[in-house]
């Protein structure tokens, strides 16, 4: 199987390499479209495909047991008179973190990051936030949300395709702009207060903990 | 009912510690982290590919992966038939256009439902491919990371939502 996976020119018998102009686009097109090998757009293990599947499955399933893929429930937490979808979240956070980390120390697993950037988390996170609001399921609920048969939640793949879409094609135009300021590359908080991940670990994990169990307590 | 998997809903605790170690089997198995938006990306990638090729060549973000329908992928459609699973399994269905709390603030109207889950919904990934990571690929693989990337953006995020949901949908308090 001939995998040319970043090269952007990969049959022999198309030659004319011009940097990253290319000839005609009718060309070009007709060419990625009949030669699987010119577009491989389909995973070609197996097993990776079905492990996807698979951890998907799970996701799924626990995410509408969590009832997090209901609309009302969502909107509730964000107008913060229920805290489930904080009770799911701090106890993913606190079980993932510590477990990763072990694994991490035992080196079976690295650690997989994005880069800091602050000029993109936080123009992100207002774009994002504001959706959020509006739409109440995330991407991942809002498949969960047509799973159980919401049928708006179909139409919210449809946005979301469409709002990935309109982000590669502006990346060209405005590409950076937000992105400029304040790339800090792969940090992660304890790096930012400069102590070992143990101890951060050692103590995120009760203060979070505590978190839950006030919520608990104060009846939510 | 005795069988736990015909229940309608679990303690948000356990759902979330499963969603935890499931983190660690992804980590370890597929050297991935749960996360929504990358499938998302190939998918935008692929009909630009096929739709506008010279563009979608000479984009920068494609060149380190080739976007393609894989892991990421498989995880958004397991979501959906996870997700349906478990609703038939525990009789949990919504087979709703309109949900009710949206029908109380807005109406009934499902053009304006489904216009509005549109557009919300194409800002939301909007902002997700500018941070690269939503609610799965920061607010829980990010966050568990200690990612500083996404604690700043889990923080702006839940905030601007909040306020968000406010003045949309909190009409419906004051007027109890």
């Amino acid at each position: 199987m001939n995998t040319t996976s970043t090269d952007t020119e990969p049959t022999p018998d198309d030659k004319v390499e011009t940097g990253s102009q290319h000839s005609s686009p009718a060309h070009s097109k007709d060419l990625v479209q009949d030669d699987p090998r010119r577009w491989p757009w389909l995973e070609v293990s197996v097993g990776k495909l079905a492990t996807g599947l698979f951890f998907g499955i799970v996701f799924g399933f626990l995410l509408q047991k969590g009832g997090v893929a209901k609309l009302d429930i969502l909107v509730g937490v964000l107008l913060l008179e229920n805290f489930v979808v904080v009770k799911v979240m701090l106890s993913a956070i606190i079980v993932g973190m510590v477990g990763s980390y072990l694994l991490r120390r035992k080196g079976i697993v690295q650690l997989q990051i994005n880069e800091t950037n602050y000029g993109a988390n936080i123009f992100g996170g207002l774009i994002f936030g504001v959706g959020f609001g509006l739409l109440a399921y995330c991407p991942g609920t809002n498949a969960a949300a047509i799973g159980q048969g919401n049928l708006d939640a179909l139409v919210g793949v449809v946005g979301l395709i469409l709002g990935s879409y309109f982000y590669a094609l502006s990346s060209k135009f405005i590409g950076g702009v937000f992105s400029r300021w304040g790339k800090r590359g792969k940090l992660t908080l304890p790096e930012l207060i400069g102590v070992s991940q143990g101890m951060f670990i050692a103590f995120a994990a009760p203060v979070l903990a505590a978190v839950l169990v006030f919520l608990e307590l104060a009846g939510y | 009912m005795n069988n736990p998997l015909a229940r309608k809903s679990w303690s948000p605790y356990l759902v979330g510690a499963g969603i935890g170690v499931l983190s660690w089997f992804a980590f370890w198995s597929a050297d991935h982290p749960l996360g929504i938006t990358t499938a998302f990306e190939h998918t935008a990638a692929l009909a630009m590919e096929s739709a506008l090729p010279t563009l979608a060549e000479s984009n920068s973000y494609y060149q380190d992966e080739s976007p393609k329908i894989g892991w990421e992928w498989m995880l958004v459609v397991g979501i959906f038939v996870g997700s349906m699973i478990s609703s038939f399994a525990s009789g949990d269905r919504e087979p709703i256009t309109v949900p009710p709390l949206w029908k109380s603030r807005f109406g009934s109207s499902v053009p304006l439902r489904l216009a509005g889950a549109l557009l919300s919904a194409g800002l939301m990934m909007f902002g997700a491919r500018l941070a690269q990571g939503c609610t799965s690929g920061h607010g829980i693989s990010g966050n568990l990371q200690l990612a500083a990337s996404s604690w700043l953006f889990s923080l702006i995020f839940f905030s601007t939502a909040i306020l968000t949901a406010h003045l949309v949908f909190g009409r419906r308090t004051s007027n109890v």
